[in-house]
């Protein structure tokens, strides 16, 4: 996988995650150009397109688009759920995530994001391995207020 | 504000994010920001040291305001800092930062990698897999270099922990991606391919990412991996749905482990060992069982989880593409999915299909799905899907339904997507010329191309047409009425006017007998687009204009009368008016042969590639938006300086390039045009007028000429020859008299006559500059075997050349033996102080010394079979590369030396010849068949004679010929 982004359907990015190296320029030319793609399809579109040399797998979950660009031998399919268990997992964690757990909690979404995959691969499919290590962390930290 | 906030909540950072998201206006959010930035800077300077709460707060603000997409350019530090906090979650907020904010400070990138080595020391798992992560997430040089030693380690030790194994796979994985230089193959390596066996599912899982990409850079070393894939393979998939837990995913048992155990195989060839093989035969036939049975949950993640495998398992197949019973299976259960009512798999069933088309086992059953994809061409409503069905029509496309596709594919461009239009337009026009069987019909569909899409036609697709048409006398007229049809439309595109243009000037007299289409009729025709066309076309068109002049004599007082108007002769761009002024006096002074010949009729091009092949090659590469964009600028620019890439044909008509179509089809690279001056180049005309177009260099276009530098090669040894002397050398085999080579400043004719074992060559050596040549030498040498197989003697020649002077040297040849190579002929001379070396090969051939022998068909067919030793046979078969008509082809064996024998074959359509090759030592009976078919447009040459050297050499010459 060559990236990951979360956006809501005002166009607002809410989490980008990059496997390669990338200039911010770039990076900043390819969201926009990538998100005015993905918001101009209608519902019963495929979840898949062919986008300058890579291969764009997203689906709608609320009002968060995820999104992930995956090479030309990449599986779509397996990528799509790679999609639904990470939703699963953010699911998991916050129970019954929203949109606004994504934005206040931004930094657990990667902490999550980072156990599940690791340079664009995955690193465990079991919902209990990856939540374990989240939560573990959880634990090792004492509660602050101010 | 919402009161979620998990684990270890920082207020701080939830109040200034909703201050963030109540802001109504951009500026007001850039003010709070920069009001925000303003604390933390005052705090990370402050005298009071932070504690690690408020410092990861900061660090995490600071994250935030670069995610909303500001530039950050401190806290750097206190990031790092927070890497050797014991605290678990601030040093995971150092960790974020560093990861998503790190830039190549050398300094910086020290202390982190400080930190991540003592984390990995650490023996604390969760603190390792931070490490590692942060290394996985950066994945720059610096990281490779310092850890890129130290990772396998931990990966393969007895004694390192699942979870961390994972990490340390997979962050290997991203190191040996950025720089694969660094990361070492050692004693680990086969350990890793063990990690397959793991028993935990985690670790295969991460491991086989990592042992996939490292196979298909290494796949010796690592083939052990295959019996272990498909063993552990085969018991995923005879798993029953709960047996692996936490790793059943909607009933679907390991979908993700099973989809990358199938793309790692697809790193090698089918296993050899017979029972390796079975299982994975068996494993891949459960798949597609299992793909009929009903399914286990309606929720489409279990169908997804389920078809990923199944179109893995299909690649692997694909990939394979050695057992027809799988390949025809996975085809069916394709084309089921093409009727699918979830678009997905519409989608990835045309994708794959394309792969399965051009596997000569499935082609024929993917062509039995055709209704349904043009239907959904039709009818899919997602353009991403219409773009998947026109790839598989295209990859599906062959001689017995091109016709088909062809039209149906035109009849969607009417309506397709703007995206996908200049796609399908280089698909078409492939096609109508791969698979056209005859060329009216090719000629109708890239008209029919420039009409429906003419915005969308392609450089590359017009010059192609014109290209094929110049090549196929067949065809031409039919070109020229078609072409004169379509621009009667009141509105038809520039490119149709092009097309028009280039093809009435050339052709256009084989229609100016109706008298609908009468020369006049013609010109008023193209006439009336030219005001609406850009700088290049009407340049193009005046060219067709001139053309006409020598066509058609009798719109010459029409045609002067446009090029005398001012709108012409001193229009404001440089080009259109140097060529009215050009165009004006050529046609009032010149007489009408040297017109007719500067003018004739473009010569064949030659045979190559479609350049529309590479087009879309390049289109549907990486990258392929950008590179578009910076080509359609360069374009752009050249147009409005004049483009000469568009009309280059013209110009090189006119010109003397040898291969006209260097610029025709080499598009931007507009290579210099050698003209010459009207007053040099005339003397040299007139000398060489039978050798045909190459000849005429009366060049119109000479501003290529004092430009361009001439080629200077400051050695006094003989230069190699020049990469073109075999070219040049073929073009002399079928001929004897004409132009051996031209450039900027010297022309170089040869006549020549061959009696016997004997030869006579006579050079011409033409001075086109106006400054002298001085120290003028030729010699001509026989490298290596040659010496002794010819004697070659040359007169010396004066070593002053005049300038628009002429200087003739004979060359004696007296043939030996046979031979194969060319004898070598060097040109020195100094030009303006600057030493020409030119070497070049000299046109003497074995055929040259041909007696053709006159017999008839029982001696021939006789002869043939005494000669029927194997070496004394050479045979050839090859694609026409020059149109294949009869006249021509005869008029090129005769020239190759030999009898043409007739009513010898029984086809008619063959070509048998005999004839005598004479030497000094011996003689050798040489005796001919070539088979045209012009279905194919391929022969096959055969050649027997007594001698092998001989047969080959022949045959190999003279298959260049056609």
């Amino acid at each position: 996988m060559r990236f990951m982004l979360l956006f809501s359907r005002q166009g607002k990015l809410r989490l980008q995650k990059w496997y390669t190296a990338t200039a911010e320029r770039d990076k900043k030319k390819m969201v926009r150009e990538l998100m005015q793609v993905v918001l101009a399809r209608k519902p019963k579109m495929s979840s898949f397109l062919e986008w300058r040399d890579l291969k764009i797998v997203y689906k709608r979950y609320a009002s968060l688009y995820f999104c992930c660009a995956v090479e030309e031998q990449d599986n779509e399919l397996i990528t799509l759920e790679v999609i639904h268990r990470f939703v699963e997992l953010l699911d998991k964690y916050f129970g019954s995530v929203c949109e606004l757990d994504i934005i206040f909690n931004f930094e657990k979404a990667y902490f999550i994001l980072d156990e599940f995959l690791i340079g664009g691969e995955i690193q465990d499919t079991s919902k209990k391995s990856v939540l374990k290590a989240i939560e573990q962390a959880d634990l090792l930290s004492p509660y602050h207020t101010c | 504000m919402p009161a979620v906030s998990k684990g270890d909540g920082m207020r701080g950072l939830a109040v200034f994010i909703s201050d963030i998201r109540n802001c109504k206006s951009k500026e007001a959010e850039i003010k709070r920001i920069n009001k925000e930035l303003a604390n933390i800077r005052s705090k990370f300077k402050g005298d009071k040291a932070l504690d690690g709460y408020s410092k990861k707060k900061y660090v995490c603000k600071l994250l935030f305001i670069f995610l909303l997409g500001h530039d950050i350019d401190f806290g750097h530090m206190e990031a790092v800092n927070l890497l050797s906090s014991n605290k678990y979650t601030e040093k995971q907020i150092g960790y974020l930062f560093i990861s998503v904010l790190v830039n190549s400070n050398s300094e910086l990138i020290r202390l982190i990698n400080n930190a991540i080595k003592n984390d990995l020391s650490s023996r604390n798992p969760t603190f390792m897999c931070l490490a590692l992560h942060c290394i996985a997430n950066v994945g720059s040089r610096e990281m490779a270099e310092a850890f890129a030693g130290e990772i396998p380690r931990i990966l393969v030790a007895g004694d390192t922990m699942d979870s961390v194994k994972q990490s340390a796979a997979l962050c290997l994985l991203r190191l040996y991606k950025a720089s694969p230089d660094l990361v070492l193959m050692g004693e680990w390596t086969s350990r890793v391919v063990h990690l397959l066996n793991d028993q935990h599912m985690g670790v295969v899982t991460a491991a086989i990412s990592l042992i996939t990409c490292l196979s298909s850079k290494n796949p010796d070393e690592f083939k052990t991996c295959v019996s272990l894939a498909v063993s552990r393979l085969s018991r995923i998939v005879s798993s029953a749905s709960t047996d692996l837990q936490d790793y059943t995913y909607y009933f679907v048992p390991a979908p993700w482990l099973s989809c990358k155990l199938l793309r790692l195989l697809q790193c090698y060839p089918p296993p050899e060992d017979g029972a390796v093989k079975g299982r994975l035969v068996e494993c891949l036939e459960t798949i597609l069982n299992k793909a009929q049975e009903p399914p286990k949950s309606k929720k489409v993640q279990h169908s997804n989880a389920k078809n990923a495998i199944l179109f893995e398992a299909i690649s692997l197949i694909i990939h394979y593409d050695s057992e027809p019973n799988l390949l025809v299976r996975a085809c069916n259960q394709l084309g089921q999915f093409l009727q699918h009512r979830e678009t997905n798999l519409r989608y990835l069933a045309l994708e794959s299909m394309c792969t399965l088309a051009s596997s000569e086992f499935s082609h024929e059953a993917v062509k039995t799905h055709i209704e349904t994809v043009i239907n959904a061409l039709k009818t899919e409503r997602d353009v991403s899907v219409r773009q998947r069905a026109a790839d598989l029509l295209y990859a599906m496309c062959d001689r017995s339904n091109a016709k088909q596709i062809v039209a149906e594919m035109l009849s969607y461009l009417e309506t397709a997507d703007y995206s996908i239009r200049e796609e399908m337009v280089l698909k078409v026009a492939i096609l109508a010329e791969k698979y056209a069987v005859d060329y009216s019909w090719y000629v109708d569909t890239i008209l029919n191309l420039i009409r429906i899409a003419g915005d969308y036609v392609s450089e590359e697709v017009w010059y192609r047409v014109i290209q094929i048409v110049i090549n196929r006398d067949d065809v031409q007229g039919y070109a020229a009425k078609t072409v004169f049809e379509a621009l009667q439309a009141p509105a038809c595109h520039e490119n149709m006017v092009k097309v028009g243009g280039y093809i009435l000037g050339e052709f256009g007299n084989l229609i100016a007998g109706d008298p609908r289409s009468s020369p006049l009729v013609q010109f008023n025709l193209l006439h009336s687009k030219f005001h609406l066309c850009s700088v290049p076309t009407r340049a193009l068109l005046l060219s067709a204009y001139i053309k006409f002049i020598n066509l058609f004599p009798e719109t010459k007082a029409t045609i002067q009368e446009v090029l005398r108007s001012d709108s012409q002769i001193r229009n404001s761009d440089v080009e259109l008016q140097q060529r009215a002024v050009e165009y004006l006096k050529l046609s009032s002074i010149a007489s009408t042969d040297v017109l007719a010949t500067v003018l004739e009729e473009m010569p064949p091009f030659p045979e190559r590639e479609s350049s529309i092949l590479a087009k879309l090659k390049k289109k549907k590469g990486p990258g392929a938006v950008s590179v578009e964009l910076e080509d359609g600028k360069e374009r752009g620019e050249l147009n409005g300086g004049g483009d000469r890439g568009g009309d280059a044909a013209i110009a090189a008509s006119n010109a003397s390039t040898p291969s006209p179509s260097a610029d025709l089809l080499g598009l931007r690279s507009t290579a210099p045009v050698s003209g010459t001056t009207p007053s040099a180049g005339s003397l040299l005309v007139d000398v060489f007028s039978e050798a045909g177009p190459s000849a005429t260099s009366a060049g119109v276009n000479d501003d290529g000429f004092l430009s361009s530098a001439p080629p200077t090669v400051a050695s006094e040894d003989p230069a190699p020859p020049l990469p073109e002397s075999d070219e040049l050398l073929n073009k002399f085999v079928c001929k004897n008299n004409g132009v051996l080579f031209e450039n900027q400043l010297l022309q170089i004719g040869i006549k020549s006559e061959y009696r016997q074992n004997l030869g006579r060559m006579y050079l011409f050596y033409g001075n086109k500059t106006s400054v002298q040549f001085v120290s003028f030498n030729t010699t001509v040498s026989c490298p290596g075997e040659l010496q002794s197989q010819l004697n070659v003697q040359t007169k010396t020649v004066e070593p002053l050349v005049e300038g628009g002077a002429q200087v003739q040297q004979v060359i004696n040849i007296e043939c030996l033996t046979d031979f194969i190579d060319a004898p070598l002929l060097n040109i020195k001379f100094r030009y303006g102080g600057a030493l020409q070396n030119i070497s070049l090969k000299l046109p003497v051939t074995i055929n040259k010394f041909f007696q053709p022998t006159e017999m008839a068909a029982a001696d021939f067919f006789q002869r043939w079979k005494q000669l029927s030793q194997p070496q004394q046979e050479a045979q050839k078969i090859f694609k026409a590369s020059h149109g294949m008509d009869t006249e021509v082809l005869k008029a090129k064996l005769l020239g190759l030396g030999t009898a043409l024998l007739e009513n010898v074959d029984p086809n008619p359509e063959n070509y048998v010849c005999a004839g005598v090759i004479q030497t000094k030592a011996q003689q050798v009976g040489c005796l001919l068949r070539l088979e045209p078919n012009a279905q194919a447009q391929m022969y096959r040459l055969t050649l027997r004679s007594s001698k092998d050297t001989v047969s080959q050499r022949v045959c190999d010459l003279l298959a260049e010929q056609f």
